[in-house]
């Protein structure tokens, strides 16, 4: 009987699960009474629902394995693939979309807009590290590094030289950018593990130089009175500066779904894919390494930098906190959860990520131990992503026709 | 032979202690097809690895004449840039780019040859969407050539193991190369897609690209190339056309050395 035997294996796993959460579940010391409290309902909730939880993956498992067609290639991200396929469904799409959203803040509080335009900035963080992470394939775990170089840009170049918001914005960009090739030259030989571990040192290094350079970046206290982007010289009210910065951020990302679009289907968008398949094969099909990854790193960075610059100018505040390695994590579960490369996979990925939390108020204690469930259940269950990559068709019926 | 496309002379390499190249001397000629053979570990793949600049060689000199082009000194450069001197390779254990379609594996092939970057990725300029149309039918071609062209769309590694080895050979084709270097081809294939690649690189040939193979179907070497290196231990231990090879004592020796020690 297989049911039986997976019954037993779960009970078997339950219990070792009981037994290595013993000593923080069940035990408490308690220092007044000098007692150790012994919680054993604990002890019964985690081993029922661990063992409920794995019964269930492996019948789950079980039922995948013997219906085949249900694999993965099947799934709902085709369903919206097939819209986009199609070139007049596609419009009236994207149409629809656009109208929903330059509609959204009349009928949306000044408040709900403003967690619209923290979304939006997701996007584009997720568009910039999918070029790093989903098409190059370089694990960056210190991404919020260029976040944070584009904040502080226009923070300290408005401080010292009182620069607005549209000429801090390309200088932050830039900056950025510039940091990326920093960061890129000295791991270009490095890779998956290795790559991560110093990107995360990097991430942490601008972090804590932001936190403990107090003559330079104002450390902890942060810098504040950073003014909301300008309507050529007109003030505007809170409510107005929101709604402007809401447009602005429709703008970037159509912007940047524009060109990584077209980054994605140009020869250095399949040398950066070419890169994540094969590294040695890449080289010796006469790719540049060097330059193909610089490029990836710097045009990450570039988003990563511009989009600062709008966070700087929406919050207009800025303190180190803000760039904390969660940050980066956030990002890097966006890309993974949307779908590495994929960049439909990926505009719905930071929807989901940042405004799920900002609805679900009760959960956002858990985050952490949300987006770890997330990632895992996403590696076992659906590696691809929500909306995976599609192959790229190139114009071959023109081609064909002039076969000599 | 004509003026030489490709001359090694005296190439070393070691790893640690061990020596997998002990100074080999080897000369392809315009258009020629030559074979490289020796039995297994005998230095065949360290070899096409110093010549394509995965390895830096420890001693010795390669020189790349290609056609039209200036003859270079090949030693310690990049691979990529191996590539654009005109030297492309196929590799023993495949290696495609497994999640791209079977056109942009082909398409990889020839960036080397075009020179868009990202601002006219971004701008797509008339001269950028002209290399791509370029890159675009160049590759199909080189698909039909080595008869993938139905596959185009497929993503490589849903191919079968026959045609992932032509797949290769088409990649490295689109760089344009002088000399194509192929690291057993045959490996795995059946009879008949045995008989198509020697077909294939028949024409290869015939199109003016000088080739060198490593192979260990005897069969398929004896027919195709004009003339015949054996190594061993990482020397050369002879050269010359197939019929010479095949009567050669010391090549006996290599392949069936014990059968010769039990005969002692
Ligand atoms: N990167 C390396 N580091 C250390 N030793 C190596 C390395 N590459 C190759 N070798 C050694 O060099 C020798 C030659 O190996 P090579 O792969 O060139 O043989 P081969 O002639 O291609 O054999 P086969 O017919 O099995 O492919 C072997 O002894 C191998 O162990
Ligand atoms: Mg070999």
């Amino acid at each position: 009987m297989p049911i039986l035997a997976e019954i037993r294996f779960a009970l078997r796993a339950a219990l070792w699960f009981v037994f290595l959460t013993f000593p923080i579940m069940v035990i408490k010391a308690d220092p007044i009474g000098q007692t150790v409290i012994w919680r054993w309902r604990n002890a019964v909730w985690v081993g029922a629902c661990s063992f409920f939880v794995c019964l269930a993956l492996r019948l789950w498992k079980n039922y995948r394995a013997k219906h085949p067609a249900l694999g993965p290639s099947n799934d709902g991200g085709s369903f919206i693939h097939r819209i986009l396929d199609h070139s007049g469904q596609r419009r009236a799409f994207l149409g629809i979309l656009l109208a929903a959203a330059i509609l959204f803040p009349f009928f949306a509080s000044s408040y709900q807009t403003n967690i619209m335009i923290t979304a939006l900035i997701y996007v584009v963080l997720g568009l910039g590290l999918n070029i790093v992470v989903g098409m190059a394939g370089l694990l960056d775990l210190g991404f919020v590094a260029f976040y944070a170089i584009g904040a502080y840009t226009y923070a300290l170049l408005h401080l010292h030289f009182g620069l607005g918001f549209w000429q801090s914005l390309p200088l932050g960009a830039c900056l950025a950018a510039l940091g990326g090739i920093c960061l890129g030259f000295p791991v270009l030989r490095l890779r998956g593990d290795y790559l991560a571990i110093v990107t995360l040192g990097f991430g942490e290094i601008i972090r804590l130089a932001l936190e403990n350079w107090g003559e330079f970046s104002q450390g902890p206290s942060g810098i504040a009175n950073i003014p909301r982007p300008g309507f050529f010289g007109m003030t505007l009210s809170l409510d107005q500066s929101i709604l402007f910065l809401y447009f602005i951020m429709i703008v970037f990302v159509i912007a940047t779904i524009f060109v990584v679009n077209r980054l994605r289907d140009s020869r250095i968008g399949r040398a950066w894919i070419a890169l994540r398949e094969d590294e040695i094969a890449c080289q010796a099909m006469g790719i540049d390494k060097q330059k193909t990854k610089l490029a990836a790193f710097a045009l990450g960075a570039f988003w990563a930098g511009g989009m600062g610059v709008v966070f700087a100018a929406k919050t207009t505040f800025i303190n180190p906190a803000s760039f904390t390695f969660l940050e980066s994590v956030i990002i890097l579960s966006i890309v993974v959860l949307g779908g590495m490369g994929s960049i439909v996979g990926v505009v719905c990925g930071a929807l989901i990520l940042v405004l799920l939390p900002e609805y679900l108020r009760a959960l956002s204690e858990y985050r952490m131990l949300a987006f770890g469930a997330i990632l895992v259940l996403m590696m076992i269950f659906r590696p691809q992503g929500l909306i995976p990559t599609i192959k790229s068709r190139y114009p071959l019926e023109n081609l064909t026709d002039d076969r000599p | 032979m004509s003026q030489p496309i490709l001359q090694v002379s005296a190439l070393r390499m070691t790893f640690g202690g061990v020596q997998a190249l002990a100074g080999v001397d080897l000369e392809v000629g315009e258009g020629e097809i030559v074979a490289l053979i020796g039995p297994n570990g005998a230095g065949k793949t360290t070899l096409f690895n110093c010549l394509t600049g995965m390895y830096t060689p420890t001693g010795g000199d390669i020189i790349l004449n290609a056609p039209g082009k200036k003859p270079c000194h090949l030693n310690g450069l990049k691979p990529n840039k191996i590539v654009e001197r005109g030297l492309a390779r196929t590799f023993q254990n495949i290696r495609l780019f497994g999640r791209m379609t079977v056109l942009e594996n082909v398409m990889i092939g020839r960036h080397c040859r075009a020179k868009s970057f990202i601002l006219g990725a971004i701008f797509r300029p008339p001269a950028t969407r002209r290399e791509e149309r370029d890159i675009t039918m160049k590759s199909f071609a080189l698909l039909r050539k080595v008869g993938l062209a139905d596959f185009a769309g497929e993503f490589a590694d849903s191919l079968s193991y026959g045609a992932q080895r032509r797949l290769e050979i088409a990649r490295a084709l689109a760089t344009e190369p002088a000399l194509l270097l192929l690291d057993e081809p045959a490996a795995g294939m059946n009879p008949r897609e045995t008989v198509e690649l020697t077909r294939l690189i028949q024409q290869i040939s015939a199109d003016g690209q000088a080739v060198l193979l490593i192979e260990h179907d005897m069969k398929l070497v004896m027919s195709l190339s004009q003339r015949i290196y054996v190594m061993d231990y990482g020397k050369r231990i002879a050269c010359g056309p197939p019929a010479a090879i095949r009567a050669n004592p010391a090549v006996i020796k290599a392949y069936l050395g014990e059968e010769d020690d039990a005969a002692a």
